[in-house]
């Protein structure tokens, strides 16, 4: 595994955080999967054996969260809410028109590979709902038209 | 956010203030700490029972009394006693914690550093939701500068106690807000929920030790129950539901948000604070608190006895807006996201969004609950498509009640509860799709856009 030496810091720096070092399985699988985009079967053997658990104890964690990942997606993680509050108030057709504008499907990579789209479910904002995560930033009270601009933005960003 | 008159802000008071940062200079600026300075040189069972006679109810979503809860840990193990605040606010329709980490983060440190002391307390965990990293980069970030200034970590404020706070990020399941389901993600197992007895955290908790979980909110009061003292605290509120309490509201309203008011009804929330319905509609249901409580209907009269032995006869917006008063109403209070459905929603849709949403986020152990909520899914997404059966009013009913009380977890309520409620207040709309969508005047693409379950 070839892993950057920061994350290879923070994985240092997780495990004496907990009492067992087990605990430490989701902070390290997040650190490799910002660093590879995904957890691949390597990833989980090297996990375990630094954690000195078995293979099928990461894969477990792997496959029950839906956060955690075995293939590729897009540059930039767009996850839409579809939860009650943002369906209300729109959530639909902001998620529609993001797909619209990089000419995608659902939860798959665009054909430029620039955004994989997804829908995730309450995203604990429903106050500014319709909402959605553009990788870590969450973007508030959307609509057709900021939607669109968002693409913009992310395609500009894309260019750059 | 300007503050509406009516509002009575503890936890809040500051966070929206101008000027006011997440930085520990604006919290001690204001106060910060005091109480954590004064708590240690307190005897611990004297904060416990401060907490206790304060009333403090658990802001979480079962409203259990939170002294009650610290007393039952068993002191006796000789194990370590472990805290772990639960920031993983992901019952829908809720978003206050989120407001509290980011705006105010040190009051929940400090808060938390309190309830350790008094529970003696040497290892605490925040478990934060993955889809908050920002919220998770600013408690990392607080609980440094509370190192730094000796009020986290070794020695705090000199007494000797030492105490240490761990940030840990979930990873997009909404099942590890499940206080058991929750400690079982820390100790980096899938969130697969405890039975109980005899996995009660108070004795068999983390690493089968004794533990705390509390809510952010929760743990946020033990700062202002100290600074007001267990008696000012109660005075607060109504007696039995005691201090202010932070109510999201979000949907059908002109101004959604979070507000903070102790002693209102729920018409004095949602019309006075919330200005009412959208223009040119009117309201038709309310969810009080959180998507898995129990749905109120406007127009409805709900009809009882107060503890004094005198009747009440309320409509929705004479509810008093705490546990007691939507219990009373045959609801609960939950976590205090309340969604207000307006005209324009239809209530078998709404139930398939929900539906939706339980059955992606059952953790799979009980067979009710993991076969049930994808029936109920896929009953109530041929609902709304134009595939409704005749049976499937009474068939979705059968479900529920399979699944409510025969699960490990309180999800399985979580998934009855909706498709019970909704249809004992709302047959008549099920019928009608029951009748394929009969209605002329349905608006089509505003249902599928309300289910969005694919
Ligand atoms: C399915 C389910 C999800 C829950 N989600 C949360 C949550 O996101 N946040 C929370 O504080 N409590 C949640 N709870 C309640 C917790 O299990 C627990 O009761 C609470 O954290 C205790 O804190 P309190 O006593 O301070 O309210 C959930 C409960 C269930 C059954
Ligand atoms: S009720 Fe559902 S969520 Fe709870 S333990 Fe059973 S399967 Fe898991
Ligand atoms: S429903 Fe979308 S953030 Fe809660």
């Amino acid at each position: 595994m070839n892993l950057k030496p920061e994350t290879l810091a923070e994985i240092e720096a997780a495990i004496p955080k907990y009492p067992d070092p087990r605990s430490a399985v989701m902070p390290l699988l997040h650190a490799i999967q910002k660093d590879q985009g995904l957890l691949t079967n390597e990833a989980a053997e090297w996990v375990a054996k630094k954690l000195g658990i078995e293979p099928i104890n990461v894969l477990s964690v792997i496959t029950f969260y839906p956060f955690f990942r075995q293939h590729k997606i897009g540059k930039r993680h767009i996850r839409v809410c579809r939860t009650l509050s943002c369906a209300m108030a729109g959530g639909a057709k902001v998620c529609d028109t993001m797909l619209k504008e990089f000419e995608t499907e659902l939860n798959e990579v665009s054909p430029d590979g620039e955004v994989t789209v997804e829908f995730a479910e309450c995203l604990a904002s429903c106050g500014s709902a319709p909402v959605m995560l553009v990788d870590e930033e969450l973007h508030e009270n959307l609509d057709v038209a900021k939607a669109k601009a968002l693409c913009e933005k992310i395609k500009a960003e894309a260019k750059a | 956010m300007a503050i509406h008159p009516k509002e009575q802000r503890l936890i809040l008071k500051y966070a929206d203030e101008e000027g006011y940062t997440p930085k520990i200079d604006s919290y001690m600026a204001h106060g910060g700490y005091d109480m954590l300075k004064k708590a240690v040189t307190m005897e611990p069972q004297s904060i416990i029972d401060e907490v206790k006679k304060s009333g403090l109810r658990g802001r979480g979503g079962a409203g259990f009394p939170c002294g009650v809860k610290w007393s039952f840990v068993d002191r006796k193990s000789g194990k370590p006693i472990y805290l772990i605040c639960n920031c993983d606010e992901s019952e829908p329709g809720t978003f206050k914690d989120r407001q509290i980490v980011h705006k105010d983060p040190h009051q929940l440190i400090e808060g938390m550093m309190i309830s350790c002391f008094a529970n003696n307390v040497a290892k605490a965990f925040i478990y934060i939701r993955e889809e908050m990293p920002h919220g998770a980069r600013i408690l990392d970030e607080a609980i440094l500068e509370a190192k730094e200034k000796g009020f986290v970590g070794d020695n705090v404020c000199g007494s000797g106690y030492s105490c240490d706070i761990v940030v840990h990020r979930g990873a997009a399941a909404y099942i590890c807000g499940e206080e058991t389901g929750l400690i079982e993600s820390l100790e980096g197992k899938r969130a697969n929920p405890r039975i109980k007895p005899p996995y009660f955290p108070a004795v068999l908790g983390l690493y089968n030790c004794p533990t705390i979980v509390n809510n952010v909110e929760t743990l946020c009061n033990a700062v202002h129950i100290l600074q007001m003292g267990a008696e000012g605290f109660a005075k607060i509120g109504r007696p039995n539901n005691t201090g202010t309490r932070i109510w999201c509201v979000s949907g059908g309203v002109q101004r959604p948000g979070y507000y903070e008011v102790a002693d209102v009804t729920l018409g004095e929330l949602v019309n006075d604070i919330c200005g009412g319905p959208l223009p040119g509609r009117k309201i038709k249901a309310i969810i009080p608190g959180g998507s898995s409580m129990k749905i109120l209907k406007n127009g409805e009269r709900y009809k009882g006895k107060n503890p004094d032995g005198s009747e009440y006869d309320w409509g929705l917006e004479d509810i008093p807006l705490d546990y007691d008063g939507i219990a009373a109403a045959g609801s609960m209070s939950g976590s205090g996201g309340m969604m207000v459905l307006d005209d324009s929603v239809s209530i078998p849709a709404a139930l398939a969004n929900l539906m939706a949403f339980y059955s992606h986020e059952s953790c799979g152990q009980c067979t009710p609950c993991r076969e049930g909520s994808l029936w109920l899914k896929k009953i109530t997404s041929r609902m709304v498509h134009g595939q409704a059966r005749k049976e499937d009013v009474d068939l979705m009913l059968s479900v529920a009640d399979q699944i409510a009380g025969r699960t490990i977890c309180a999800f399985g309520f979580a998934v009855a509860w909706p498709v019970q409620s909704y249809i004992a207040k709302f047959e008549e709309e099920f019928r009608e799709y029951a009748e394929q969508l009969s209605d002329p005047n349905a608006d089509r693409e505003r249902i599928k856009e309300l289910a969005c379950n694919g």
